[in-house]
């Protein structure tokens, strides 16, 4: 027994020519959320693939549950993907028992909000119903490790909080929790960040580990449009947190000539850099390279 | 010119997608929709755009070839490269020539698709892809312009290219209507409404929305009443709607996410009582 639940060595997988992830080494262990964040396309979801065997490694090595992630080891976790992997033209009960004896467990017991739903075809509920379904599926049997692959997307605010509330219970019931989120405010709730781009685990470890050497400037002014619209014209990467107007690695000389030249007025302020801000850094990056 | 649907009921079977629902866009500002699944943001947007009749109420908006429409699902041709994609459309509206190579090359430039002009659309990212749909539905440069969750399951950084997208559209003079489930988006918007089982639960800017809250809004690790609260982060937070907090309760200055869950389960809490 190692005591940790899922483990990458060394990972690379390649499709043709094009490296989807780059020698990524990282590990899940009980009790603990992880993060996964990162840019679409970044290679979370190939990573996540590559952990639970649903995908070869083209090199390095994966172990879920201390052992080769085949059938045996799969059976001990609960895997929640993008796509929900339910089955449209089943209802909901026969969703849940189908999932139930595939891992031998007892069939979970219907919540309130899908109480009267249990003869529904899964593909006739909403979005948010059938991504409580495929977490009732994922969770039944007491899986050790939980895999989650963006799993509040597009969810209302108070589903997405109900939804946290199972995550963070599961680990404080031991299991240990791999997530990917495109919130900031989801980020904040995981014990442990890691940082993807282009394949490539770039950071790991707290929120300021994530943002490392990123440093932001706070833009206060009258019109925030307008000063968007010039920093976002003379080329800044310029971020925006609800009308607030930030920029990531600024000078904030050269960003106040070019809002004089605009005719704004603006206060400008250092302030902590943000995760958005170390993934548009790193984008920029990408993208002159 | 302001667009609308007024006093709008929409039901499907015996569901009740709209309920009497009253939304007005005026040229030149970006309205946001904001709610969750279920809520009726996409049957607000299609009665818009005319592919879902009203049972009562009026809609006023342009004729087709003047709206442009990004629907939630991909909105591009998988097996078309991003300039094929992007052609087809303007084809559709009789943008031919050098017309078209010029709108093309600006819209691409703008949507830092460029290196992307030949890549087939099966093979962009889903932040690519999204803008791809936008810059199909914006190509004829539309009057009014529905934008359906441009930006869920998008990156942080995507996010903000379409949020530029539509803001400058708005800026050279479109109506522009989208939905989101970001409520940051939201904030951003000249005017934001608030959907839930197809009823408003609030509408207005973003300074009159949190000027008319009414209630307290409490930061605890033990709510008193599970039933009005709900999590932030690592802590709880609690909503009092009219009787005051317990005393030695820490308030908290709520934002809009606070905002939208209080009077979600205001209402939730209204109906089971």
């Amino acid at each position: 027994m190692t005591g940790v639940l899922l483990r990458a060595r060394q990972v690379t997988r390649r499709f043709g020519t094009f490296t989807a992830v780059d020698n990524v080494s990282m590990h899940v262990q009980p009790g603990e959320v992880v993060g996964l964040l990162g840019a679409n396309g970044a290679g979370k979801t190939t990573l996540i693939r590559m952990l639970l065997g649903l995908l070869p490694v083209t090199s390095g090595g994966v172990e879920l549950l201390g052992g080769p992630p085949d059938r045996e080891h799969r059976c001990r976790l609960g895997y929640v993907p993008q796509g929900l992997g339910l089955y449209g033209d089943l209802t909901v009960r026969e969703n849940l028992s189908f999932s139930a004896g595939a891992y031998g467990s007892a069939e979970p017991e219907l919540p309130p909000a899908l109480a009267g739903r249990a003869d529904v075809l899964v593909r006739e509920l909403p979005l948010g119903a059938q991504r409580q379904v495929a977490f009732l599926a994922a969770l039944a049997h007491s899986p050790e490790v939980l895999v989650l692959d963006e799993p509040t997307s597009g969810v209302d605010a108070l589903a997405r909080a109900a939804l946290w509330d199972t995550i963070r219970g599961q680990a404080e019931h031991g299991a240990g929790v791999l997530v990917t989120t495109h919130y900031m405010q989801e980020a904040q709730q995981c014990d442990r960040l890691l940082l993807m781009s282009n394949g490539q685990l770039v950071a790991q470890g707290s929120e300021a580990d994530i943002i490392g050497a990123t440093t932001a400037v706070a833009v206060r002014t009258g019109d925030w449009a307008q000063a968007f619209a010039a920093l976002n014209a003379a080329g800044a990467p310029v971020m925006l947190a609800g009308r607030a107007i930030r920029v990531a690695n600024a000078n904030p000389g050269e960003l106040q000539d070019v809002l004089k030249a605009a005719g704004i007025q603006a206060i400008l302020q250092p302030v902590p850099a943000t995760i958005e801000e170390r993934m548009l850094v790193l984008a920029r990056e990408a993208g002159s390279s | 010119m302001t667009y609308s649907v007024r006093s709008a009921t929409v039901r499907f079977g015996h569901v009740l997608a709209l309920d009497d629902v009253t939304v007005e866009v005026p040229a030149g500002s970006v309205v946001a929709v904001v709610g969750g699944d279920g809520a009726g943001k996409s049957t607000l947007l299609r009665a818009l755009v005319g592919e879902v009749a009203l049972d009562s109420g009026t809609v006023e908006a342009p004729p087709k070839q003047r709206l442009g429409y990004l629907p939630a699902s991909s909105g591009s041709w998988a097996a078309l490269t991003v300039t094929q994609n992007i052609d087809f459309v303007a084809g559709i509206y009789g943008l031919a020539g050098d017309e078209l190579t010029a709108r093309r090359r600006e819209l691409l430039d703008r949507a830092s698709l460029t290196p992307a002009a030949d890549r087939l659309a099966a093979q962009l990212s889903g932040g690519m892809r999204r803008k791809l749909g936008f810059v199909m539905a914006i190509v004829h440069r539309p009057e009014l312009l529905i934008l359906d969750e441009p930006s869920t399951g998008i990156d942080p950084v995507s996010r903000i290219d379409l949020w530029r997208l539509a803001s400058e559209a708005a800026a050279s003079g479109a109506a522009v209507l989208m939905s989101t489930t970001y409520l940051d988006e939201a904030e951003r918007a000249a005017h934001l409404v608030v959907l839930d089982d197809g009823k408003i639960l609030v509408q207005g800017s973003y300074d009159q929305v949190r000027a008319g809250f009414a209630g307290v809004v409490t930061q605890t690790a033990e709510p008193v009443r599970a039933e009005w609260a709900w999590r932030r982060g690592r802590v709880q937070r609690e909503y009092w709607p009219s009787a005051g907090p317990p005393p030695g309760a820490t308030t908290v200055a709520p934002d809009l996410e606070d905002i939208v869950i209080a009077l979600s389960l205001a209402r939730r809490n209204a109906v089971l009582s």
